[in-house]
């Protein structure tokens, strides 16, 4: 992921002429684009975590830490500005993300992604029973201002979302590839290549997996407050398996060359979900089932690769869990 | 004078295969000591409890005094002994200049930069000295994967001097080196590691290596060291025949 | 003591069905390597044309005894049948790649699955209680049990045996034993491999199928059911360790006690107490109670 082309500057221009372009787009798109910021938002951080060596199959855990902590948070004291929710919502993504990350990163492999999984279905059965936040129904929340400023009319109300939700999945974005480029950034990619030799260079491996985790976590939490605030509705749902299911989903259409590819890809997912629920009900699964299974078969590095770099990167998903995977004999 | 590294009634079983059995060794420092013996003899699980991978049974070692037996490798490093693999332990899928500037960043690892560029901070730089100290400059940028064996062995070795080690262990640095090469890349890692004056210890099975570079050999069997002394002496010692070299007579 | 006998009881009879279907994704695994994420799709789709079996069936105004019989032998016939197509034509495309591109792909085929049986059978709840009078009502320990919930008992029973049996006395389980230990070796002593990995997946497909089959009379066929199926067999097949026949067993009746308990104690932890024992051998010993995987790093 280095020398990416777009430098930072074109990069937040494109943020800012994505948001205002959201001034002309018809209401309907701008909740799919919010939806898709958001699930791109989770994605980006599994991508994050993925140059580690490590994907997450649990981002529903902080998915919903962040959406229930904030939904509780605007309910009993009134909170309601989208920015503080979202703010809400990264902190405790990323809180917990640190709390949950050193135990986690012990571990390599298929055992990462099934404890990932594990942790975020305990949370899941968790919040089903727990009748004080609604059971499997969850609760409701009220809708979202900024700056005092309250939006009665739908459309204005959709487009403070939108251009939220757009401009803080664009800068985590443009961070990202800052990161990717940086000293801290390749040292991860080392951690994912050869763990073994990065302790012997006096690097902790484990204490940059779960920085990286964090940053995944907070990523996640930001996203389900962005979910919450665009259905007005909280349940354990965002917590279950096919919700992580999804966003790995995205990560891995988008492959791992590319920040941008990561939004393609969340967009696309959205699109065919949209139309195809359109157009012919209880068909989205299935296409999106086949588009992901071309993808596998003829893209192995994602959508990213299809404008990737010149120098060739090894760094399908699959290979970075099968190259952490590897016990290595000195 | 007093040791570099100290080692003393090392023990190290796996079952019922004894690796170590109360291995003493003092090393003095500015010495180039190698380590003989046959495929199992102890000599590689002896450079991973000095480096701190294997925890031993029972026994002390000691660099400069410091007792470093129950260290990881990540705090041994940081005390001053640095290796190299048999096999390179290489990051495949960077540059041969980015491999060495993760080691570089390795030296303030508490303290990476999430916004400053990888090979920025004067660690190009200081990568490509490196790399050009085994005359291998031109191939910064190029991919580990791209790269041959040997020049990967080198590239492993590179990485350990980047904290310029007072104890550096090089696993049979040219085991896969053409017999022509041998030597000169020996020549290489010699004068590579020159500037930093460390202390080497090296693995070889190559007795003609041997003979030529080590000021002092200990031969392994059976976890145990059979012969101490110059090159010269222990290559002639009937039990280091009979065990190591397999020389007839 | 009642009580107890209740709590085991009901925890046997929820092990039985789990048992198989679980019994299946650790054979996949063993054999194949493969974390089959669409194995609950399967188990689905055996309760689904069990149902339409059992009510065609049931139309012909035919004895349940029948019903139950056809529904068993449709659903083996048609499960194998899908497993080796899917295993030949699709999955083998995949091989000589990486564990995660197989998850991948069976999650695709999940996804598939999930519409696929929406199209075909739609989205309202189907039953099928038919053969759930098959035994009438037992009386055991001063309570009435429906017969055909104990009889699931030695039924998964006698699936376990054959299977362990056929795995370890026979020299076709020998070979397949072989595969899941060193599939290298095997390859070099002239196992023609890809035989056993069509029919292991065959039949791990073929255990869903008829996990969902055995169950199908018991419960409302809709959407939704294959997810919980996988998630609950993943964590029964994590706990008892991928790969592992015995693990399969023991970890099948660790939930369903698990479930029976809360279900009589504390209906709030039911699920809560699978997820954490999952999450907890992770923890604690990540291959399972019966190890065959490796695990950790440094």
């Amino acid at each position: 992921m280095k020398h990416d082309s777009l430098r930072p500057i074109v990069a937040i221009v494109a943020v800012i002429a994505a948001v205002l372009f959201g001034r002309v787009l018809p209401t309907w798109t701008l909740s799919l684009a919010t939806v898709a910021a958001s699930n791109a938002l989770v994605a980006l951080g599994i991508v994050i975590l993925a140059r580690t060596g490590n994907v997450s199959f649990g981002q529903g855990l902080f998915f919903a830490a962040g959406g229930y902590s904030v939904a509780l948070i605007a309910n009993a004291l009134g909170i309601t500005d989208a920015v503080v929710q979202v703010l809400i919502g990264a902190a405790c993504g990323g809180l917990l993300g640190l709390v949950i990350g050193p135990l986690i990163a012990r571990y390599s492999g298929i055992f990462f992604g099934m404890l990932t999984l594990a942790l975020s279905m305990v949370f899941y059965a968790a919040l089903v029973k727990t009748t004080a936040l609604g059971g499997s129904d969850g609760f409701n929340v009220g809708r979202p201002s900024l700056f005092g400023t309250t939006f009665s009319d739908p459309r204005e109300a959709d487009f403070m979302l939108y251009a939220i939700s757009v401009a803080t999945t664009g800068f985590a974005g443009i961070a990202a590839m800052i990161v990717f480029r940086s000293e801290f950034g390749l040292v991860s990619l080392a951690v994912r290549e050869n763990n073994l030799r990065v302790e012997y260079i006096g690097i902790s491996s484990h204490r940059i997996i779960t920085v990286n985790f964090a940053i995944a976590a907070m990523f996640a939490g930001a996203a389900g407050a962005f979910a919450l605030m665009a259905q007005r509705h909280i349940d354990p749902q965002f917590s279950y398996w096919t919700t992580s299911g999804e966003f790995v989903f995205v990560a891995v259409l988008a492959g791992y060359q590319s920040v941008a590819a990561v939004f393609v890809a969340s967009l696309m997912l959205e699109l065919v979900r949209s139309f195809s629920n359109l157009y012919l009900p209880n068909t989205w699964q299935l296409v999106l089932g086949m588009f992901l299974l071309a993808v596998i078969l003829l893209l192995p590095d994602g959508i990213g690769s299809l404008w990737g770099r010149k120098r060739l990167r090894n760094v399908a998903p699959a290979k970075a869990v099968a190259v952490a995977d590897r016990e290595v004999q000195p | 004078m007093t040791s570099l590294l100290s080692v003393h009634g090392l023990e190290k079983r796996f079952g019922a295969v004894v690796a170590a059995d109360g291995l003493s060794i003092d090393i003095a420092a500015g010495q180039m000591v190698s380590l003989i013996g046959a495929n199992g003899a102890g000599k590689t699980t002896f450079v991973n409890m000095v480096t701190g991978y294997l925890k031993p049974d029972r026994g002390a070692i000691a660099l400069d005094g410091v007792d470093i037996g129950r260290r990881s490798p990540r705090r041994v490093a940081q005390l001053g002994i640095s290796r190299s693999f048999q096999i390179p332990q290489l990051f495949v899928d960077l540059t041969a200049a980015e491999n060495l500037a993760v080691a570089i960043s390795g030296t303030h690892a508490r303290a990476l930069s999430f916004h400053s560029p990888a090979e920025g901070e004067g660690r190009r730089e200081k990568a490509v000295e490196l790399l050009e100290r085994f005359g291998l400059a031109h191939q910064a940028d190029r991919l580990i994967l791209e790269l041959a064996g040997g020049v990967r062995k080198l590239v492993d070795i590179a990485m350990a001097l980047v904290r310029r080690p007072k104890l550096l262990l090089l696993d049979e640095p040219t085991s896969g080196v053409s017999a022509e090469e041998k030597f000169a890349t020996m020549d290489r890692v010699i004068h590579a590691v020159a500037p930093d004056a460390a202390t080497i210890v090296f693995v070889e099975h190559d007795m003609e290596i041997v003979s030529r570079y080590a000021d002092r050999v200990l031969a392994f069997y059976n976890g145990r060291i059979i012969a101490d002394g110059e090159p010269h002496n222990v290559l002639r010692d009937p039990d280091v025949r009979r065990h190591v070299t397999g020389r007839a007579r | 003591m009642n009580f107890i006998l209740t709590v085991i009881l009901d925890g046997l009879i929820q092990a039985s069905w789990l048992f198989v279907v679980a019994l299946g994704l650790t054979l996949v695994f063993g054999v194949l390597k493969i974390l089959n994420v669409a194995h609950g799709s399967f188990y689905a789709l055996g309760a689904y044309v069990a149902a339409t079996v059992v009510t065609t069936v049931a139309a012909h105004s035919l004895p349940p005894v029948a019903g139950f019989v056809a529904m068993l032998l449709s659903v083996a016939l048609i499960a194998s049948a899908i497993g080796l197509l899917l295993e030949r034509s699709l999955l083998k495309m995949f091989y000589g790649r990486d564990e995660v591109v197989l998850l991948l792909v069976t999650y695709a085929v999940f996804l598939v699955l999930e519409d696929v049986t929406k199209l075909v059978w739609g989205v309202n709840p189907i039953y099928a209680t038919q053969p759930y009078e098959l035994f009438g009502n037992v009386e055991f320990a001063g309570l009435y049990y429906v017969g055909y919930d104990l009889a699931l008992i030695p039924i998964s029973a006698a699936v376990g045996f054959s299977v362990w049996f056929g795995l370890n006395r026979t020299v076709i389980g020998k070979i397949v034993l072989a595969v899941i230990h060193n599939e290298e070796m095997s390859v070099s002593m002239g196992v023609k491999v890809n035989r056993v990995y069509a029919a292991a997946f065959a039949f791990g497909i073929l255990l869903a199928a008829l996990g969902g089959a055995l169950t199908a009379p018991k419960i409302s066929m809709q959407p939704g059911l294959s997810s919980d199926v996988i998630i609950l067999s993943f964590a029964i097949v994590v706990i008892g360790g991928l790969g592992s026949v015995e693990g399969a067993a023991v970890g099948a009746i660790l939930v369903g006690l698990a479930r029976a308990a809360s279900v009589h104690l504390l209906p709030q932890a039911e699920l809560f107490m699978i997820y954490l024992i999952m999450a907890a051998v992770l923890v604690f010993r990540p291959e399972g109670l019966f190890k065959r995987e490796m695990a950790r790093r440094i």
